[in-house]
């Protein structure tokens, strides 16, 4: 059989494990694709290597994938998002001796916010937090968070870019004092005892969107066939990943030097919804932390990129006007999902866009294939998120 | 035309300031580490900044340029969208450029291209000296699994040798991978005696 070759670029990030897994359990391989994953250690370096074509496809941060496409600071290149690779998994992490004079909860993100504001008052000084880009989530879902809870970003603390390799360091030599950063870079920090998980994104929104597969749309154009069996491929890597008698195996291969060069154990947390919060403490249950499957995770919404550009907007990250809002429709492809999908026992949402946050209890919704049970999806503050009208929803920050 | 290089590896940052002394550019700043990197940038306001592509600070440095309004001018990255070819190469090479807005494209090009040629030589030079290591390491098992032939069999070195040839050969493998088998199979069997 001949195999046709994609090469797909990487950070080390518990959420590529549904590209690695693809590629080393033989996913890729039964839908005759031969993989070849390129790791980097910035997301501007995966970004560069695929709009330049050095790749075919990238795990990549969803706000970045649209900043790409709309032209933010740069050229515009179209790019296109068919596959979520991870609803959440990251978390916000302080310095130890900060997080002792915290009462927090993960649970309850506003009472850790509003402690938050109190501790900033007692400190008298603007608190430096790191995220690992501008157009990450973890920037977006920090700053929703901490506007909730009446901390101003802009003013109450700094935000800088800290690259997640060098996040233990930053926090251990008091260059920032917190950070929100995908996993296992928060547990590291946790383990070498200079900080403490304050809060985690699936508590802020709990199911935020996460890392997408971007292509170039012309790559996806051109290589339709291929993107389709890479898609499936995802899809039974993601089955295969959510299994609990997996999660072993599966924290072990991406334990390795090519890969993520963590220790499994620390891998193993996020697989398994289970944090250690701080050094020497019991390992807690996150609910949700990290999905990668369930509930049709990887379903590229329209609403979820949409959500992610109002607040590019409400930042000023991003300018709002209509055309610019009909690219980012147009990044997120869930027609591609479907019909890579169809046939397969994934269930397939008959809808391309939802209100976010709308669902309290779990609901059975719409399928044209299979069936499909969303759980909750609110945000920590109640709102809620309609696609339909985005400046309406701006108006009220 | 002043231009910064940040290279964790001080030896290639070397190497590419000589490529670029030789080609008569001298205002060159080598910078590494992680201290303060931001504020030395600041303070030498390069027209050209050469960082490796694996570098993680390059999404840090991109925020810098897009936002600081320390930096003395604006710091555009390279973005020609007509010459995809250079830029291709450079990524191939593994190095990324930013440069000074409205700094003449042929000077540009020029530093780039140097650039490409000597990361890509300096990637030859460690994929020759590791290569080079192992075959110094290979040499060396070899010489154990003859020795442990010469005590075993009672024999010189030409037949120890011709017996790992011959293994090899009629296994498929080559002789330094024989060679492996046997020093391993050696060290287990010693720890039981």
């Amino acid at each position: 059989m001949t195999s046709d070759v994609m090469r797909i670029g990487f950070l080390p990030l518990v959420d590529a494990a549904l590209i690695i897994v693809a590629h080393e359990f033989g996913f890729a391989e039964a839908e005759g694709l031969q993989l070849q994953l390129v790791r980097d250690m910035s997301w501007a370096s995966v970004r560069d290597r695929l709009i330049y074509g050095r790749t075919d496809a990238a795990h990549l941060v969803a706000p970045l994938a649209l900043a790409t496409s709309l032209g933010i600071g740069r050229p515009a290149v179209p790019l296109i998002a068919p596959f979520v690779l991870g609803l959440n998994g990251n978390a916000i992490t302080l310095r130890a001796e900060l997080a002792e004079q915290l009462p927090y909860a993960l649970d309850d993100p506003a009472a850790t916010g509003r402690a938050l504001l109190a501790l900033i008052g007692q400190l008298g000084r603007r608190l430096r937090i790191g995220v690992v880009h501008r157009h990450s989530s973890h920037n977006l879902m920090l700053r929703y968070w901490l506007a909730a809870t009446g901390i101003d970003p802009l003013r109450d603390v700094e935000i800088v870019i800290v690259p997640p390799p060098y996040t233990v360091d930053a926090l251990r030599s008091g260059e920032i004092d917190g950070a929100c950063v995908g996993e296992p870079w928060n547990s590291g920090a946790v383990d070498s005892g200079c900080a403490q998980i304050i809060a985690v994104t699936s508590a802020i929104w709990r199911r935020g969107v996460e890392k997408v597969l971007a292509l170039r749309a012309d790559t996806a154009d051109a290589r339709a066939p291929e993107l389709a069996a890479l898609l499936r491929a995802l899809h039974r890597a993601g089955a295969y990943i959510a299994m609990f008698e997996h999660h072993e195996t599966v924290a072990n291969v991406l334990a390795r030097p090519a890969y993520l060069d963590a220790p499994a154990e620390r891998i193993q947390r996020s697989l398994a919804h289970r944090l250690v919060l701080k050094a020497g403490g019991p390992s807690a249950e996150v609910p949700n932390f990290l999905l990668t499957h369930d509930e049709a995770a990887n379903f590229p919404w329209t609403s979820q990129a949409l959500w992610l550009y109002g607040q590019m907007v409400r930042w000023g990250d991003a300018e709002f006007s209509s055309q610019s809002e009909s690219i980012v429709r147009s990044v997120f492809r869930p027609d591609l999902y479907r019909r890579a999908l169809r046939g397969t026992g994934a269930p397939l949402p008959g809808a391309s866009a939802k209100v976010e946050g709308g669902i309290e209890s779990s609901v059975a919704v719409g399928t044209t294939q299979g069936r499909l049970i969303l759980g909750p999806d609110q945000f920590f503050d109640n709102r809620s998120f309609d696609p339909e009208n985005l400046p309406n929803y701006l108006a009220q920050f | 035309m002043r231009i910064a290089i940040i290279d964790e590896s001080a030896a290639r940052a070397a190497i590419i300031e000589e490529g670029l002394r030789e080609a008569g550019m001298t205002d060159i700043v080598l910078l590494s580490g992680r201290d303060a990197l931001l504020a030395r940038l600041t303070a030498l306001a390069p027209d050209v900044v050469l960082i490796d592509l694996a570098n993680p600070r390059r999404d840090e440095l991109e925020e810098a340029f897009a936002v600081s309004a320390a930096l003395a001018r604006p710091i555009a990255m390279f973005v020609d969208q007509t010459d995809t070819e250079t830029i291709g190469q450079a990524i191939d090479a593994g190095v990324s450029a930013y440069v000074v807005d409205g700094l003449k494209k042929e000077r540009i090009k020029s530093v780039l291209d140097l650039a490409v040629k000597r990361f890509n030589a300096f990637t030859q030079m460690r994929d020759a000296l590791d290569a080079a290591k192992s075959e110094l390491a290979e040499r060396k098992t070899i010489d154990k699994a003859k020795a442990i032939l010469m005590r075993n069999r009672r024999c010189d070195e030409g037949a120890a040798y011709a017996a790992l040839r011959k293994a090899a050969m009629d296994g498929g493998r080559r002789i330094a991978d024989v060679a492996e088998a046997l020093v391993t199979a050696e060290r287990l069997l010693g720890d039981n005696r």
